[in-house]
């Protein structure tokens, strides 16, 4: 247990979660036959499932300044249709209309932002009255009809690397891809430890880091074989290098970076952020407006996976991502939160959703299941807060130890 | 029970030792209390005696701990606060814990409500909570809402709270920290009277004045071990005795050496009037005139709600109040504050007097902390150098002494002393000509004031201008090399260090300018 603990790092809410999530494929695994881990489940899972982890990316930044974002759903449908419409009507060739559903998010965004952050309404207030607007005018646009999008359009959410190059029997480009992935994350390792060490810094034992790269690497290795094995036309989505590029972006965004340092700043603490020089307005109307963006790409995506935009789409999706962003260890109450933490909750979602399908359960079951997982991981953390020290291995070698407790003054 | 005292014990606490993991919190610590005296336990803090107050009372539960507790002759086990609240031993959190919301009828009774037939007898809990304000001295009425009253006041209500469960032991834990000088005189008048009705007190508290004023026995705890107790009026106990046992040597000085190298003025406050945020006609600041020269240690001596901090938060980008008039003059120009970050950029630096709510974000570690008002100085296009800023937090660990395993320590864990010099790395490392301190060394430890002192002095003598408001006399004494007075929102006058006693400066904190 140590050594898990070891390798996986200081933040033992994401170790569980990680945990949870391989214990869940394995489990469908297993009680599927093998069909969970077979190239076309797992495509379709991330083909399915890209646009809400799109959302739980900008989500993650909302909640952790302390907001929460109910319209996600909506501002999703309305750009969907808008874009649909002015790609039929006006003759928008597809890139344009990419373009064109990215300004109207930013539009959309700087409406929330603007009542959020000037005029002082709480996020929950602005958006649940966004939620109930952009529904009614995804509805007024396309006289609640369903509005088609045209083929190329349809890429964005529905196609995948081509196959180029000599035939391999796998798809080349996605090969690439995994292997330019595991070499970065090999460098980027060693490289910090380098830097760690010229600091003067603890660094871990080698077997630690060896062994977590290897079990990553491995993952990545299997997870690029699976996606590189596909039926001949499917390979990698293209809605998964999105996702990809987005979370990479915005993990060094939240985590490296002056605005990303300041989102913190604000949800940990308000006033102390602005007595130390942080606009807090400005941070509430940035993540506000960077939410509305991404749900405006993640219902481009979903319009062009399904091929027409509809007036139902996107119900629902919000608490998906909320969901997914408090099962991957965001705090209620602010200042804590990682984009990877939540884009692992939202996978937990996503296996579990598609596990219970594969076996046949019912939506009623599915519904139930899922409660209980956002439950279940919500009051781990809690239980963790009130023993002062998260601590998983706490929680099992319980009856070992002395229960651990905040040092009193 | 002890057979060597003349009057009969309350409580003894027989070799209480507490572990949390990797840390020994109490070790063996003793504490015997006798009936109706009021009895103080000092330490410096991280000591262990909020501690040793939490096991007494049920918070940390019989068999978390060892040793045993002896009350009222019997060997108790309490299992939670309500456990010990019923044998009569009610304590007294530093942050009270009333419902602002609520009146202070309704606090009073809030989870002991006086009930017929599971119905509220709301004329019966006015009758007592009558009865119980007059018994602490607190003229209100029953309905006025807690949010209404001061704080010294609150703490009225909630001594008045424990009187309602018929208290025979009261613990109180830094009950004067959040008080002025009247409100604290009149607590500690009200304790005396509740000594003499045979209430015990147990009194944690920072302000040895105050212990050797109204203590009749003082039980010292170091290291989380009981030192030794002593008898007030026998042993001829006074403050440098207290001192001497709780930093386990004696401090010659409470301030370190300090020769003020003073240069020319370089800032400048003139006609600065700023109104309340929400009342209109209501100036917290009239008309302020000052300067600070450069190594030069200002104070600001004022009572509570005199207008200091708002005086101080109005100048820092106008963070507080409604700006109505004014200039700020520095190194010879005019410069206009806006933005908290405009004050930044133009030297400004401000900690402030409550280091949860406003000076820290408690989620974050100590190299986080450290950066944060100058994000600038480790990032390049935005981006945060890790190794840099790893860098800068450790070398403000080391200049300023900070006690933590390492800067990745969360600043929640730290004792007062040290995130105080967390928040001075921050200011610190922002670089600035002119730092304001509000309150710098509330709720620290005698240890850690000296050496927040000598930190404050080292920035003078760098040639910064260093503005310190506090409510502590001798503090402001010894550290200022000007001070000026404050009352009601204006400044009533200046004394230099050689003309300045706290009887002068209190008569000018107290009255209105003579003449301007």
């Amino acid at each position: 247990m140590n050594a898990l603990k070891k390798i996986f790092g200081g933040d033992i809410r994401q170790f569980g979660m990680i945990f949870a999530l391989v214990a869940l494929i394995v489990f469908f695994q297993i009680m599927t036959g093998g069909i969970t881990l077979t190239p076309e489940n797992v495509i379709s899972l991330f083909n399915g499932n890209s646009y809400i982890l799109i959302l739980a990316i900008g989500m993650v930044l909302v909640i952790i300044a302390g907001h929460i974002d109910l319209s996600v759903g909506s501002v999703a449908a309305f750009v969907g249709i808008a874009v649909a419409l002015a790609m039929r009507d006006w003759g928008f060739p597809s890139w344009m209309g990419v373009v064109y559903g990215l300004l109207l998010g930013a539009l959309v965004g700087a409406w929330q932002g603007f009542w959020v952050a000037k005029v002082g309404i709480p996020a929950f207030i602005v958006t649940l009255a966004g939620m109930l607007l952009f529904r009614g005018l995804n509805q007024l646009l396309g006289k609640s009809n369903s509005v088609p999008v045209p083929g190329d359009f349809q890429n964005i959410g529905a196609g995948y690397l081509p196959e180029i190059g000599p035939d391999t029997g796998y798809n080349n480009l996605t090969l690439l891809l995994g292997i330019v992935a595991i070499v970065a994350i090999v460098w980027g390792e060693l490289r910090r430890r380098k830097a760690s060490i010229a600091l003067g810094a603890e660094v871990e034992e080698t077997w630690v880091m060896v062994t977590r790269l290897v079990l990553i690497c491995g993952a990545l290795l299997y997870a690029t074989y699976l996606f590189a094995t596909g039926r001949p036309g499917t390979s990698f989505p293209i809605s998964g290098i999105i996702l990809a590029a987005l979370v990479l972006v915005y993990g060094f965004i939240s985590s490296r970076t002056v605005i990303g340092r300041h989102v913190y700043a604000v949800g940990g603490n308000k006033h102390a952020a602005e007595l130390s020089g942080v606009q807090a307005k400005r941070v509430d109307f940035l993540v506000m407006m960077n939410m509305s963006i991404l749900a405006g790409l993640a219902g481009m995506i979903f319009v062009a996976r399904s091929t027409a935009s509809g007036p139902f789409d996107g119900v629902g999706w919000e608490l998906d991502a909320i969901a997914a962003v408090f099962i991957g260890g965001a705090a209620v109450s602010g200042g804590v939160g990682t984009v990877m933490g939540s884009i692992v909750g939202g996978l937990v979602m996503a296996v579990l959703n598609n596990g219970l399908q594969l076996l046949g359960v019912g939506s009623d079951w599915t519904q139930i299941f899922k409660g209980l997982v956002l439950l279940a991981a919500v009051a781990f953390d809690v239980y963790n807060k009130s023993q002062g020290k998260p601590s998983i291995i706490g929680l099992l070698l319980k009856n070992f130890q002395k229960t651990p407790e905040p040092q009193a003054a | 029970m002890s057979e060597t005292t003349t009057a009969p014990t309350i409580l003894e606490m027989r070799s209480i030792t507490k572990e949390f993991p990797g840390v020994k919190a109490l070790s063996e610590v003793n504490l015997l209390v006798k009936v109706g005296e009021v009895h103080a336990i000092c330490g410096e803090n991280g000591a262990g005696k909020s501690t040793l107050m939490k096991v007494l009372s049920g918070v940390y539960p019989f068999g978390s701990y060892q040793g045993d507790i002896v009350y009222q002759n019997e060997v108790q086990q309490f299992r939670d606060i309500r456990a010990s609240e019923a044998a009569g031993i009610v304590i007294i959190h530093q942050e009270l814990a009333l419902i602002p919301e609520l009146s202070i009828m309704e606090n009073i009774f809030l989870g002991n409500e006086p009930t017929r037939f599971g119905v509220i007898n709301w004329a019966e809990a006015r009758r007592r909570s009558i009865d119980l304000l007059a018994r602490v001295g607190l003229a209100e009425d029953p309905d006025t809402p807690i949010k209404e009253i001061g704080v010294g006041k609150q703490q009225l209500v909630e001594i008045a709270k424990a009187l309602n469960k018929s208290v025979k032991l009261l613990i109180l834990d830094e009950p004067t920290a959040a008080l002025n000088e009247n409100d604290s005189q009149h607590l500690l008048d009200l304790l005396l009277g509740l000594k003499g009705k045979g209430i015990t007190s147990i009194m944690i508290s920072h302000k040895l004045n105050e212990i050797e004023q109204i203590s009749d026995s003082i039980t010292i705890i170091r290291d989380g071990k009981s030192i030794e107790t002593l008898d007030v009026k026998g042993d001829g106990v006074d403050e440098d005795r207290i001192i001497r046992g709780m930093v386990g040597r004696s401090l010659e000085s409470r301030f370190p050496d300090h020769t003020p190298a003073i240069g020319e003025t370089f800032f400048e406050v003139k006609d600065w009037t700023v109104a309340h945020p929400q009342v209109e006609d209501r100036m917290v600041c009239k008309g302020s005139e000052f300067f600070v020269r450069r190594g030069e240690i200002v104070g600001f001596a004022g009572l509570m709600g005199a207008g200091r901090t708002e005086l101080a938060r109005s100048l820092f980008g106008r963070s507080y109040g409604r700006y109505i008039s004014g200039h700020i003059i520095k190194d010879g120009k005019e410069i206009t504050l806006k933005t908290v970050r405009q004050a930044i950029d133009h030297g400004l630096g401000y900690v402030t007097e409550d280091r949860k709510a406003l000076g820290l974000n408690l989620l974050d570690d100590i190299k986080t902390t450290t950066v944060a008002a100058n994000l600038k100085g480790v990032s390049k296009h935005f981006v945060v150098n890790e190794d840099q800023e790893f860098q800068v937090a450790e070398d403000y660990r080391k200049s300023l002494r900070t006690k933590t395993p390492t800067v990745e320590e969360g600043v929640a864990k730290l004792s007062g002393g040290n995130q105080q010099k967390v928040v001075l790395a921050k200011w610190m490392f922002t670089d600035p000509d002119l730092l304001i301190l509000d309150e710098p060394t509330r709720g620290i430890d005698v240890g850690a004031k000296y050496e927040i002192y000598g930190i404050i002095q080292k920035l003078a003598a760098q040639g910064k201008g260093v503005i310190v408001i506090s409510s502590e006399l001798p503090e402001l004494l010894g550290l200022s090399d000007r001070i000026y007075t404050i009352f009601e929102g204006s400044i009533t006058g200046v004394l230099d260090k050689a003309e300045a006693d706290q009887e002068n400066l209190m008569k000018l904190m107290t009255a209105k300018r003579q003449a301007a």
